[in-house]
């Protein structure tokens, strides 16, 4: 899977009370909270995001509570895949359970905001097309591949059980 | 080479006859439990695939404790689809008792030895007791509920091994806010949390349960404290049922290991936006505030109202100050009855709320307004928790909550109390 997309780039230790704050966790409707989607942190995140592109952020992206609220929102959002240099675990897991690629990188300080990058999911590389860099991940372990490729655990659930 | 207590667990709820940190298994749970914000998505991803059946309706409790009573339509609706969920499927199910993590150790629900998984970060607090409780997501639970297992990484484990005797007024939660500040809030990403030491047998129950509820402010995955007399004695009270403790073989692989001293340790406040910025409460008293929150699954419990109760006694909190006290459970608010202490925080001037999380994670039952700031013996004080996005929380014990109420700002108890 290739993915191209624009950069919204965050700090460290981004949680999950600013990707959606608990007032809005009366629904888990993912067209609802989309629309609420990081907006106690950058409030034209919402509006402006476009299908496709990407969040890079720091450290422990997605510290905080295990609410899938979260990863449902951002990729409710449009948001193809999240690049950071560490994940949450809650975070990460709930990410990959829904289907929404997580991605650990070193260099997320070189990647800014509205680079165009170029992602091919399975190989772990990231290429930079505004500043000609290329980006290593590390590989993903079997078990999670095989969740991404039934598009989330539940299919993966579902599929065994037939 | 030896074995820690998470190796150990997970082997042996799993097909593995030996496992090392960093390999990624299916292990079946001994209980699963979701409550009225991840429940519903859990629910409904459940019927997206049309499963008609739970893997064992007996290990599986639903909780309504987050927006109950009914707040409003939506969450009332949100509430609705688990409670007749758990009706269909003859789940345990509870509604206006308490506190998911107070209220399971309470009901006996948490054994050492278990592997309990839970919708909800704050899961790990089972860790006093020895199980093995982490948090997952909706999507997780969904999958749990039908197949019975769960995938995980085995952990690595840290240790912290605590020296001495607490100081006066110091408690559980001061110990904690220490720790985080030290390590950091990714300091413990990926790892389990072993509390031992000399230190450990000091601790009350309470201030354990405290403990390891708030690990997962720097990351953990889980959180163990060994299963002494003190925890057997917790769980006897409550169940007959049978459990194995296990502990760390003395040749196991930590990644890392901290030793602190307790007397080292002086009331702590976390001033915002993160559970790691704990600071002295010298450095932080005089900042003024609008409101402070007893309660919570981290400081709600019996021994916190106790504490609180012994300072707020005879006193008036102060003019235009909020004070709201939360019981963790229905059976810690028939207590603090029974004691009198309900009798001292009215008397004093607070709001007393039913077995909710409210506030804690700004859900009703006390929200801030923009520019407020709160002290709060919750566990996260990140941007826009407990209310408007430019309020404010900083974290502290019980006994800094009391006392800063009754001053108005923070204060150091001593000053309050002599
Ligand atoms: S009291 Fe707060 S931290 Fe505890 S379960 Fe409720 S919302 Fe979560």
């Amino acid at each position: 899977m290739i993915i191209e997309g624009r950069v919204w780039k965050y700090g460290d230790d981004v949680d999950t009370d600013v990707i959606i704050p608990a007032r809005f966790l009366t629904t888990s409707d993912p067209e609802e909270l989309k629309v609420h989607c990081m907006e106690d942190l950058d409030y034209s995140f919402s509006s402006e995001v476009k299908p496709g592109d990407i969040i890079v952020a720091g450290k422990n992206f997605g510290c905080g509570s295990s609410r899938e609220h979260a990863p449902i929102a951002i990729k409710a959002s449009g948001i193809s895949c999240i690049i950071a240099r560490s994940f949450a675990r809650i975070f990460f897991r709930n990410a990959v359970n829904i289907g929404l690629p997580v991605l650990q990188v070193e260099e997320t300080v070189s990647i800014n905001k509205g680079d165009l990058l170029m992602v091919d999911i399975a190989r772990g590389i990231i290429d930079n097309k505004n500043n000609g860099e290329s980006y290593r991940t590390a590989p993903l372990p079997q078990f999670i591949n095989d969740i991404f490729q039934c598009s989330g655990l539940i299919n993966y659930v579902a599929n065994q059980k037939k | 080479m030896g074995k820690t207590t998470a190796e150990k667990i997970i082997a042996d709820h799993s097909e593995a006859q030996e496992l090392n940190a960093g390999d990624i298994v299916l292990a079946n749970v001994d209980l699963l439990m979701a409550n009225d914000v991840s429940g519903p998505m859990a629910v409904n991803t459940f019927k997206e695939i049309n499963a008609d059946r739970v893997f064992d309706h007996k290990k599986i409790v639903l909780i309504g404790d987050h927006f109950v009573p009914g707040k409003d339509i939506k969450s009332a609706e949100q509430v609705k689809v688990i409670r007749d969920f758990a009706r269909e499927f003859k789940l345990l199910y509870f509604e206006n008792e308490g506190i998911e993590h107070a209220l399971l150790p309470e009901k006996g629900l948490v054994l050492p030895g278990q592997l309990i998984a839970g919708a909800d970060s704050h899961t790990v607090t089972y860790g006093a007791l020895g199980a093995m409780a982490f948090g997952i997501g909706a999507t997780d639970m969904a999958a749990a509920m039908l197949t019975g297992w769960v995938w995980l990484k085995v952990p690595e484990t840290m240790r912290i091994i605590l020296k001495g005797s607490l100081s006066t007024w110091v408690s559980g939660k001061d110990i904690i806010l220490y720790v985080i500040n030290k390590i950091g809030v990714d300091g413990a990403v990926y790892r389990a949390i072993e509390f031992t030491g000399e230190g450990v047998d000091s601790l009350s129950m309470e201030s354990r349960f405290t403990m390891a509820n708030m690990t997962v402010e720097a990351g953990a995955k889980t959180v163990f404290f060994e299963v002494d007399s003190r925890a057997k004695n917790y769980i006897a009270e409550r169940t007959s049922k049978q459990y194995r403790a296990y502990s760390s073989d003395s040749d196991a692989y930590f990644c890392e290991t901290l030793e602190i001293n307790l007397e080292d340790i002086d009331l702590q406040v976390a001033v915002p936006h993160q559970p790691s910025n704990g600071k002295n409460v010298r450095e932080v008293a005089g900042v003024a505030l609008d409101q402070v929150v007893i309660g919570s699954c981290t400081n709600g419990w019996l021994e916190d109202l106790r504490i609180a109760a012994g300072i707020l006694e005879g006193k008036r909190v102060k003019q235009n100050l909020r004070l709201i006290i939360i019981p963790a459970t229905r059976n810690i608010y028939k207590q603090a009855l029974q004691e009198g202490l309900l009798n001292i925080f009215i008397d004093a001037g607070a709001v007393i709320s039913p077995p909710t999380c409210g506030p804690c994670l700004g859900g009703y039952m006390g929200i801030l307004a923009k520019g407020e700031k709160a002290l709060a013996t919750t566990n996260r004080n990140f941007v826009g928790r407990m209310g408007h996005k430019e309020s404010e929380v900083y974290l502290a014990g019980p006994a800094v909550a009391a006392a800063s109420a009754i001053k108005g700002s923070i204060i150091h108890p001593e000053e309050v109390v002599n």
